[in-house]
């Protein structure tokens, strides 16, 4: 990428004030409902295994590993605060760097703000709509009906396929029609999902309200718990605000056993696709096995709330420095 | 056979698609949370001028286009091919019509065009942003009229065919801009 701001920040300095104030409003949110801000570490021996995640490693070597470690860096904080969940933590919420390799873009950092937050006893439906209460004041969009929809529903609605039941070679042809042009590999259904979805779908989604999308195929379950009365599809939403996606939440997961099945399947996924092996977490797997409250989660992209917010196009707009000047 | 990861995307790249030259003309990274990612770019045919949209799963490849642009001055047309000639080595090259499409009317002899190679063959040709044309065909001028804003049609040397305002003679040299086709002043050269 061009390295061409030299050292100037990337974003007008009243953007960093508002930002600063959107950041102030968000912790006066939790405070008043109660919800305890964490920290939990950046670095960890573990991973996440999801294909479509690749995390930093760098090494450490000191006082606990004298031979040397490998240490990666958290793409989201979800599995330190799980570990905090069974252990009797109740509601917390955390603001904090992730880091994630290879995304770089308008709308993408390999380091952004996140804020991840749970809530036992709620699930997604109840997690949603807190989601929806915090960010449609920052947004402006208090009096405007908020606007939920299966993923089935959003799929049929701006696709007019049905993306629980079409074939793959369905998945391509409606590709095609969208006059999506260019791939033409042997891809497995999931991959044209997600072209279809970001190329077809998400610009439609939250053209003037909230739109969270909910339900989400089983095999893009991720930490998500499957529907106990429909296991085609798991208890997984996502937000959008003018086509960008903002949020990511789960009713969680809390099955040991599957969630061990789940990141070998994943460490399975990236042996095919010749990704690294990653450890997986056994703290966190012990920490479901403990035994672990019944809850719903959510992780928030802080960089696109504000960039939304302000009315910009690019992260660069809103962030002090990005990758092509830090 | 060069290749581009889709990292290297950027600008201005240049990709072999359907056996055709493209450059990049815009690249978005796009990728949901938990998804796939894709590189969506919009891509203009060198040789037809036509922008299209692509999409490639990040981290394939795709083939490099063997494109250069070079700076080379124009010669002659003999009718047939337009000839142009690298300032420094004197080395000259024949561009066909196809290639210098409608840009022949801004082509002037001597002037410095930018030539775009495909397999060093032009495949198109780009002339300087201002060039300086003598009207060789106009209505008379009306003169002292600098005031009226009314134009006119003036045939120039090169056949170009440029809005003047109405003081305009035969025999005046006129700056143009080759990018709009609009008339900026006369010129004294």
């Amino acid at each position: 990428m061009a390295v061409g701001k030299g050292w100037r920040p990337s974003a007008p300095l009243d953007h960093l004030q508002q930002r600063a104030r959107i950041l102030a409003r968000i912790r006066a949110f939790f405070a008043e409902r109660g919800v305890m801000e964490v920290e939990t570490p950046v670095l960890s021996p573990a991973a996440i295994t999801d294909p479509h995640l690749e995390s930093f490693r760098t090494h450490y070597t000191g006082p606990c590993y004298a031979g040397g470690a490998a240490l990666y860096l958290h793409t989201s904080p979800e599995f330190a605060m799980k570990r905090l969940l069974a252990a009797g933590s109740g509601s917390i919420y955390q603001l904090c760097k992730v880091f994630r390799q290879g995304e770089a873009g308008c709308r993408h950092n390999p380091e952004f703000s996140m804020l991840e937050w749970y809530r036992p006893g709620f699930d997604h439906h109840g997690l949603m709509d807190e989601v929806a209460l915090l960010v449609a004041p920052l947004l402006g969009l208090e009096d405007q009906q908020v606007e939920k929809l299966s993923y089935r529903e959003a799929f049929r609605r701006y696709a007019a396929i049905d993306p629980l039941a079409a074939s793959v070679d369905a998945l391509r042809d409606c590709a095609v029609r969208l006059g999506i042009e260019g791939l033409d590999g042997e891809y497995e259904a999931d991959v044209w999902l997600d072209l279809i979805l970001t190329h077809a779908v998400e610009p439609q989604l939250g053209r003037d309200a909230l739109c969270f999308i909910h339900d989400y195929p089983a095999s893009q379950a991720a930490l998500a718990q499957l529907n106990p009365d429909n296991p085609q599809v798991a208890e997984r939403f996502e937000l959008y605000y003018q086509g960008v996606e903002l949020a990511n939440g789960f009713h969680e997961l809390a099955d040991a056993t599957e969630q061990r099945r789940r990141f070998s399947d994943e460490n399975e996924a990236r042996k095919k696709q010749g990704l690294e092996l990653v450890p997986m977490d056994e703290h966190l797997l012990a920490a479901l096995e403990h035994g672990f409250p019944p809850c719903a989660g959510v992780a928030l992209g802080v960089d696109r709330l504000v960039m939304l917010a302000l009315g910009t196009q690019c992260l660069a707009e809103v962030m002090a420095f990005t990758i092509d000047n830090c | 056979m060069a290749t581009y990861s889709t990292n290297e995307f950027k600008r201005g790249l240049k990709l072999m698609l359907d056996g055709d030259p493209y450059t990049i003309v815009e690249n978005e990274f796009v990728k949901p949370g938990k998804g796939q990612a894709f590189n969506r770019v919009k891509v203009r045919n060198l040789k037809s001028g036509r922008v299209i949209e692509r999409t490639f799963k990040s981290g394939e490849s795709v083939e490099a286009a063997d494109v250069m642009d070079t700076d080379m001055q124009y010669l002659y047309n003999d009718g047939e091919a337009y000839h142009f000639m690298h300032p420094e080595s004197f080395e000259q090259i024949a561009a066909d019509a196809a290639a210098v499409g409608d840009e022949a009317k801004w082509l002037k002899e001597q002037d410095i065009c930018v030539v775009t190679l495909w397999n060093g063959v032009p495949i198109s040709v780009t002339p300087p942003n201002h060039v300086i044309l003598t009207v060789v065909e106009t209505d008379p001028g009306v003169r002292g009229d600098t005031a009226t804003g009314g134009t006119k049609p003036a045939i120039c040397d090169t056949g170009a065919v440029v809005q003047v305002p109405l003081f305009i003679d035969v025999g005046d040299m006129l700056k143009v801009d080759t990018r709009s086709g609009e008339y900026i002043s006369r010129a004294k050269e």
